[in-house]
């Protein structure tokens, strides 16, 4: 059962193939026999989800329901979730428990899906690596020494190993796409605003967005169709009608104008990588798209800009965690001031620290103009890149990372070469455009990305284009030696 | 930019985070590569470039003047370190 | 040397709406604590804020008042500091383009001339929640209730030229808002929080000196005293060749002095940046003519009609419009009455005011209506009581003895106005006064006056005295 996708276990729970609860029991059997080679889990809801499935049968027993009663899903552990543990991986908040769910969650639920638990991620969602974390990295399920990316790494983990066929991600900088990419799965962020940030644990504001991730687009689309819509619990949440995905997998691409951005196939990419990539685009070419080579010529700036702007926001998103109302306080504070450094000084990973000090720095009184202001304008450069190419193409395409899965420890030593590790992804964030990760083949047997990026609202457009493309191919299919 | 020891304890006061003391030279290190690197940044011509705060370009939405939000206290503190009588306790707070 | 103040307020009212800011709670007073803090005024993770409708009229009702600009574009910014009645670690406010720009107020100074004062802007932020430094075993109680209030931070310029002045300019804006109906200005309870920025300068310099900062002052009294404390303190310390400390100061009413807070003021470093949690705040025409036409007439233009049309002073029309509910008294007095402006100013300054400052009673609770006032006050008119006996009535009336009919008829204190009845008394006086009487014939004419107040007396108080005075003359005059 586990082999099966998001789609292909709807239709046998409808069928009565299986019931929900067999389907529970078996991936809950999987994470207890499994997860202790990825540590993909944070924390495991067996007993709600065995009430959760109980329930879905039920319903699809009468023959109610929706396209996801029943099926499992995993929540990366920065949504929060009502009664269960929200950690966001962090010392700070490991006893916290919510009073709340978080849009996406309570969206998921009223869709049937059955929550199986909470994902390992790196702390506050801050890496690429999934080495952050206060639970431990996660491990890639291709190669256990080697990191799945990172800041979802646990949702893309526990997908690319079956241990749950989908999964909620975030994305700031890449958080959903690179670890897809280094997994071996699809994953989507969506426009900036498509997606309900409520009850989404803060990095960075103007950058965040949830997304879902599974092994093909037609999941993704199906999990999208969920998740998406108007929330009025967020100002930045676009009213707009959310389109029907799943029907817009099956249009065929002949005429799509696929552009190749050079600044992306230059130095620094793999020649493995990059080679995958080609191939992925020739079989879009085979399908009638049309690609020419385009220019974001401001590419370079988007990895300087956004570690101005991530880490200012993130200094003033985590200035909440301080001891007072909820989550980690230090022992015995002698004094106010105490109380904050303590708790604070103990409560966050050497990472988020870094963050918020660059984060306070580049906002503090002298640097704002040269940091925070100046990162906005090249923000602005950025977008504008992007508005100029899809005046002449539809979809943009490219590596979503320059290199496959990296070894556990192997960039921690220098913050920089990890930053870099989002050199694609992070320029989409910083215009708020969608985009999709979708594996296309392999580099010394470790998954390749490609990533499409789509203009505005047009998450439609990339579902459709990846679901052609994995109708011509079986990457998506590939499963990680050990995980069969 | 270089930070120095310094530096980097004023900004870890200014964002209330207890840096150990043996462990300020490799912040002082990790903080000035990055801000060496963000420093890119500098080359790029942005003369008269609008500065973009978010990448929606809408207005805020308002929200009806009502009251909601019900009493949840005891759910909320059941989550704090330290309440009495319904307060969040903090040492002593000199004014 | 000669010293001049520069002083400048910041005052901070509380929006009178129902919900918070940028939450659903309720901004009710004196709920028990925490009882009226949601998850979003606690900060907790993953909540986010949404503007208030209200709060957003009631500023740009405030801008209009005060013929201010009203931004087209505000935008909210984050005011990063750690504070533990700051849940969030930052308070959302608004920094580098605030709401309301560039208006102006006009104060009436002590010797009758008016002066117009500048106002900076007035932005749109969340109030903070209180501290209560009582015992818990040594440490401070958060209660969060107030946060997320929504505040009108309302900066003036540095136009205040002396104590005086801050509170003429203080006790406009009081008046404005409550006009405004934005904010009840209740001081107690902190809904209108005054902090003042002062300095001295030589009088002619035209350089500012160092300022300090005055905070938290709730009621005019303080304003005046702290600030009349803290121009003399500077001046001394300028005199004596010492140099002002910018810094934050703290005033003790009971000690009447301001000393400085014992805080790290100087590393402050707010880190403002726009709030990504929010978007651009955009007000359109329609939408801000829409709030024009909402306003009510304010007190300036109110002040200006009394002058005008019912011929009040300045002074009375000033006294009579600084809260709009009196104003709002006058005016159906005046109605009822049907004119005879003022005579109703005076009894709604007197006696009204004085019965309702005694036993501290808001106009609005007032147990002597504008109506039944207009009764009394016609009773006046018609002579049907004197001038005196009608303040018995009043305060027959404000202990519910029924209206002034009813007291005047219950307590006997109608005038006597029947001519024969005085003739009567004025022959009863003058036969029991021969002696005086012969005097006045003789050419003692000050005795008018003994014969005025005998016929008073003998009528116990009731007889007209305007009549009294006309018959007696007319009596005396033709018997001589």
């Amino acid at each position: 059962m586990h082999e099966r996708t998001i789609a292909e276990l709807a239709h046998g729970l409808r069928a009565g193939e299986y019931t929900s609860v067999e389907l529970v029991e078996a991936l809950l059997r999987r994470i207890e026999d499994l997860d202790g080679r990825l540590n993909s889990f944070i924390t495991v809801t067996a007993e709600q989800a065995l009430a959760q499935a109980r329930a879905a049968d039920q319903r699809l027993r009468r023959g109610g329901g929706g396209p996801l009663t029943g099926v499992p899903i995993a929540h990366k552990d920065i949504f929060c979730t009502d009664g269960v543990r929200t950690s966001c991986a962090s010392r700070m908040l490991a006893g916290f428990v919510a009073p709340y769910d978080a849009t996406v969650v309570e969206r998921l639920k009223a869709a049937g899906a059955v929550m199986l638990g909470k994902t390992n991620m790196d702390e506050f969602a801050m890496g690429s690596s999934n080495e952050t974390s206060w639970y431990g990295p996660v491990r890639n399920p291709w190669d256990t020494g080697r990191v799945p990316g990172g800041s979802s790494g646990g949702s893309a983990a526990a997908v690319a190993a079956r241990l749950v066929p989908g999964a909620t991600g975030t994305d700031t900088g890449g958080s959903i796409r690179q670890p897809a990419a280094l997994t071996g799965i699809t994953g989507l962020k969506p426009t900036y605003g498509r997606v309900s940030r409520w009850g989404m644990i803060a990095f960075a504001s103007s950058l965040d967005q949830g997304g879902p991730m599974a092994r093909t687009a037609e999941d993704v689309a199906l999990l999208l169709g969920a998740m998406a819509g108007f929330d009025p619990r967020d100002s930045t949440s676009v009213d707009r009608p959310v389109p029907d995905y799943a029907q817009a997998l099956v249009r065929p691409i002949r005429g799509l104008r696929v552009g190749l951005p050079r600044e992306y196939f230059g130095e620094g990419l793999d020649p493995a990588v990059r080679a995958a990539v080609e191939d992925a685009v020739r079989v879009l070419e085979s399908q009638g798209a049309e690609v020419r080579e385009i220019g974001l010529p401001n590419t370079p700036l988007a990895v300087p800009a956004y570690y101005v702007v991530a880490p200012a926001e993130a200094s003033s998103n985590l200035a909440r965690y301080d001891g007072v109302r909820y989550g980690y306080r230090c022992e015995d504070p002698k004094d106010l001031e105490d109380l904050y450094m303590r708790t604070r000084g103990e409560g966050f990973g050497a990472e988020v620290k870094r963050r918020i000090l660059i984060g306070t720095y580049t906002l503090s009184a002298g640097y704002y103009d040269a940091y925070y202001l100046k990162a906005q304008k090249v923000r602005r450069l950025i977008r504008d890149d992007f508005a100029r190419a899809f005046e002449q193409v539809d979809v943009i395409a490219g590596p979503t990372s320059p290199t496959t899965a990296f070894r556990l420890g192997e960039r921690l030593d220098d913050p920089v070469t990890m930053y870099l590790s989002d050199v694609y992804t992070i320029a989409v964030n910083l215009a708020g455009l969608p985009a999709i990760s979708i594996p296309v083949g392999f580099a010394a047997g470790l998954p390749v990305g490609m990533q499409l990026i789509g203009n505005y609202f047009e998450e439609g457009l990339l579902l459709n284009v990846a679901h052609q493309y994995q109708l011509a191919t079986d990457w998506h299919r590939a499963v990680p030696p050990g995980f069969e | 930019m270089t930070l120095g020891p310094e530096e980097v304890r004023r900004i870890a006061w200014l964002a209330r985070v207890a840096i150990r003391e043996e462990d300020v030279p490799e912040y002082a290190r990790h903080l000035s590569r990055i801000l060496e690197f963000v420093e890119q940044m500098a080359a790029a011509d942005t003369e008269g470039v609008e500065p973009m705060a978010h990448p929606l370009d809408l207005p805020q939405r308002l929200r009806p003047d009502e009251v909601t939000e019900t009493d949840q206290r005891e759910r909320f503190q059941a989550i704090a370190p330290q309440v009495e009588r319904g307060l969040y306790l903090v040492p002593k707070v000199i004014e | 040397m000669e010293w001049e103040a520069v002083i400048g307020l910041e005052i901070h009212a509380q929006l009178a709406t129902r919900s918070k800011i940028f939450s659903g709670a309720s901004t009710a007073y004196g709920a028990e604590p925490n009882t009226q803090a949601c998850a979003i005024d606690l900060g907790l993770p993953g909540v986010l804020p949404v503007l208030n409708e209200a709060a957003v009229r009631m500023a740009v009702k405030f801008g209009l008042a005060i013929g201010a600009e009203v931004a087209r574009r505000s935008v909210f910014a984050r005011k990063n500091y750690f504070y533990p009645d700051l849940p969030k670690g930052y308070q959302i406010s608004q920094y580098e383009l605030p709401i309301v720009r560039a208006g102006r107020v006009t104060i009436q100074l002590d010797d009758g001339a008016e002066k117009e004062i500048g106002v900076t802007r007035a932005h749109l932020e969340e109030d903070a929640g209180k501290s209560l430094h009582e015992d818990f075993h040594g440490m401070t109680g958060i209660d969060l209730n107030r946060a997320g209030t929504p505040l009108l931070e309302i900066v003036s310029e540095p136009d205040l030229r002396s104590p005086r002045e801050a509170v003429a300019y203080a006790r406009k804006i009081h008046t404005l808002v409550r006009y405004l109906e934005i904010c009840d200005g209740n001081m107690q309870e902190g809904s209108f929080r005054i902090d003042a920025n002062v300095s001295v300068r030589p009088r002619g310099e035209s350089a500012f000196g160092t300022r300090t900062e005055i905070k938290n002052l709730n009621s005019f009294r303080f304003l005046e005293r702290a600030l009349a404390y803290e121009i003399e303190r500077q001046i001394e310390v300028l005199e004596s060749g010492g140099s002002v400390v910018q810094e934050t100061r703290l005033y003790d009413p009971d000690r009447n002095e301001t000393r400085p807070m014992r805080t790290k003021e100087e590393a402050n470093d707010y880190r403002y940046f726009p709030d990504p949690d929010l978007l651009p705040l955009v007000l359109d025409e329609a939408w801000i003519e829409q709030v024009r036409a909402e306003l009510p007439e304010l007190p300036d233009a109110r002040r200006a009609r009394f002058m005008a049309e019912h011929g009040l002073p300045a002074y009375d029309a000033t006294v009579i419009t600084a809260a709009r509910e009196v104003a709002d008294y006058y005016e159906a007095v005046v109605a009822a009455v049907g004119g005879e402006a003022k005579l109703c100013a005076n009894w709604v300054m007197g006696e009204l005011a004085g019965a309702l400052n005694r036993d501290g009673i808001e106009i609005t609770a007032s147990p002597v209506g504008p109506e039944a006032l207009a009764g009394l006050l016609r009773r006046i008119l018609d002579g049907t009581v004197s001038g005196r006996a009608a303040k018995e009535v009043f305060e027959a009336m404000w202990a519910g003895e029924g209206d002034a009919d009813a007291v005047i008829e219950a307590r006997g204190l109608r005038q006597i106005s029947d001519a024969g009845a005085i003739e009567r008394l004025i022959d009863e006086v003058l036969a029991a006064h021969p002696e005086q009487l012969a005097q006045y014939r003789a050419g003692k004419e000050k005795l008018f006056g003994f014969f005025v107040g005998q016929v008073m007396k003998a009528s116990k108080g009731k007889a007209n005295p305007r009549q009294v005075n006309e018959l007696l003359r007319r009596r005396l005059d033709a018997e001589g």
